[in-house]
């Protein structure tokens, strides 16, 4: 039988290599600081922030399942759950929740109480409407796609700008069939 | 002598984006090597179509008089395949360590573009590492 998926990334966590937190969150920090004095302006950097998000996940995708062994989720809840409990456990050190399911299962809310992204960090009024973390939301859009799910990721609640946590929106636009039929008559 | 003829790695279009082979048995050319990856590509999809078990991930293992053909794909429609003498053991375990170097030194490489095929130096040494290791293991029992 197929191994039963993890229901935490923790003993995964503990067993992969790691770095410095601070060193993580700095050279974070010093990315967007590059990205904001490169483009100029705030909305450029968040769409690149995401687009850089998006590179990193069509590849981290893989290293998440080969070392995760995790099987296939039977349906996006699970997908949700998966990347809340064990993906950002195995990635980033910390645990999300998932809530605010609409009523077909193809939108949720990925909630996140402790962010190692913004230690340290404070927006200044110039960059009022920077998403600081966009990487994030482009890192679970290009992976999902990878599993071919085709998904819009959005920030709901931004802790930088005054909000109690920070709330990713995935909302589930198609999913691609991975058969290869390719119709030879079309 | 080496229990693994050769190995494949196939993206998600049945391209062979890499290919290596131990020992002399079963030694091919790259135009044979491309052959046998797009014929194995084909095959696993037909195969997932015509099984009768619901759900079917495609062929795992083919079983001949002079080889055995071991293949694992990747939910991410990667498949990595070792072609090895008959009857050796621990192969979906080799299979799955090769996926985790992949994943460390083929796709972490930022000059590596993905789909296109591997020529990354960490990649090939550690392959080899694990490769051996795996060969001293097998002779050992």
């Amino acid at each position: 039988m197929a191994p039963v998926a993890p229901r935490s990334g923790d003993a995964i966590f503990a067993s992969v290599e790691r770095v410095n937190a601070e060193l993580f969150t700095l050279t974070y920090g010093a990315i967007v600081r590059q990205l904001l004095t490169d483009l100029e302006e705030v909305e450029e950097v968040n769409k690149q922030l995401d687009q850089m998000g998006y590179n990193i996940g069509i590849r981290l995708i893989d290293e998440f399942l080969a070392k995760s062994n995790v099987a296939r989720c039977v349906d996006f809840k699970e997908t949700a759950e998966v990347i809340a409990k064990v993906g950002f456990k195995m990635f980033l050190g910390v645990t999300a929740s998932v809530s605010n399911w609409d009523a077909d299962g193809t939108c949720c809310s990925i909630v996140l109480e402790d962010n190692p992204l913004v230690d340290f960090v404070e927006l200044p009024d110039t960059c009022q409407g920077l998403y600081y973390c966009n990487v994030l939301s482009g890192v679970i859009r290009g992976a999902l796609e990878m599993v071919s799910m085709k998904t819009e990721v959005t920030w709901v609640r931004d802790m930088l700008r005054g909000d109690d946590a920070f709330e990713l929106q995935v909302k589930l636009l198609k999913q691609v069939p991975e058969e290869y039929p390719y119709k030879d008559d079309e | 002598m080496a229990a693994i003829y050769s190995l494949y790695i196939i993206n998600k279009s049945g391209g062979l984006i890499f290919y290596k082979d131990y020992g002399s048995a079963g030694r091919m050319d790259t135009n044979d090597s491309l052959r046998v990856a797009s014929l194995w590509h084909s095959m696993h999809a037909i195969s997932q179509q015509l099984s009768p078990v619901a759900g079917c991930s495609g062929i795992e293992l083919l079983e001949a008089d002079t080889f055995d053909l071991h293949c694992f794909q990747s939910l991410t429609g990667t498949k990595f395949f070792v072609v090895c003498e008959p009857g050796t053991q621990q192969m979906e375990a080799l299979l799955k360590v090769i996926y985790e170097l992949y994943t460390d030194y083929v796709l972490k490489n930022p000059f590596y573009e993905i789909e296109m095929p591997i020529r990354c130096e960490l990649f090939d040494f550690n392959l080899s590492q694990t490769v051996q290791k795996d060969c001293v293991a097998l002779l050992g029992r």
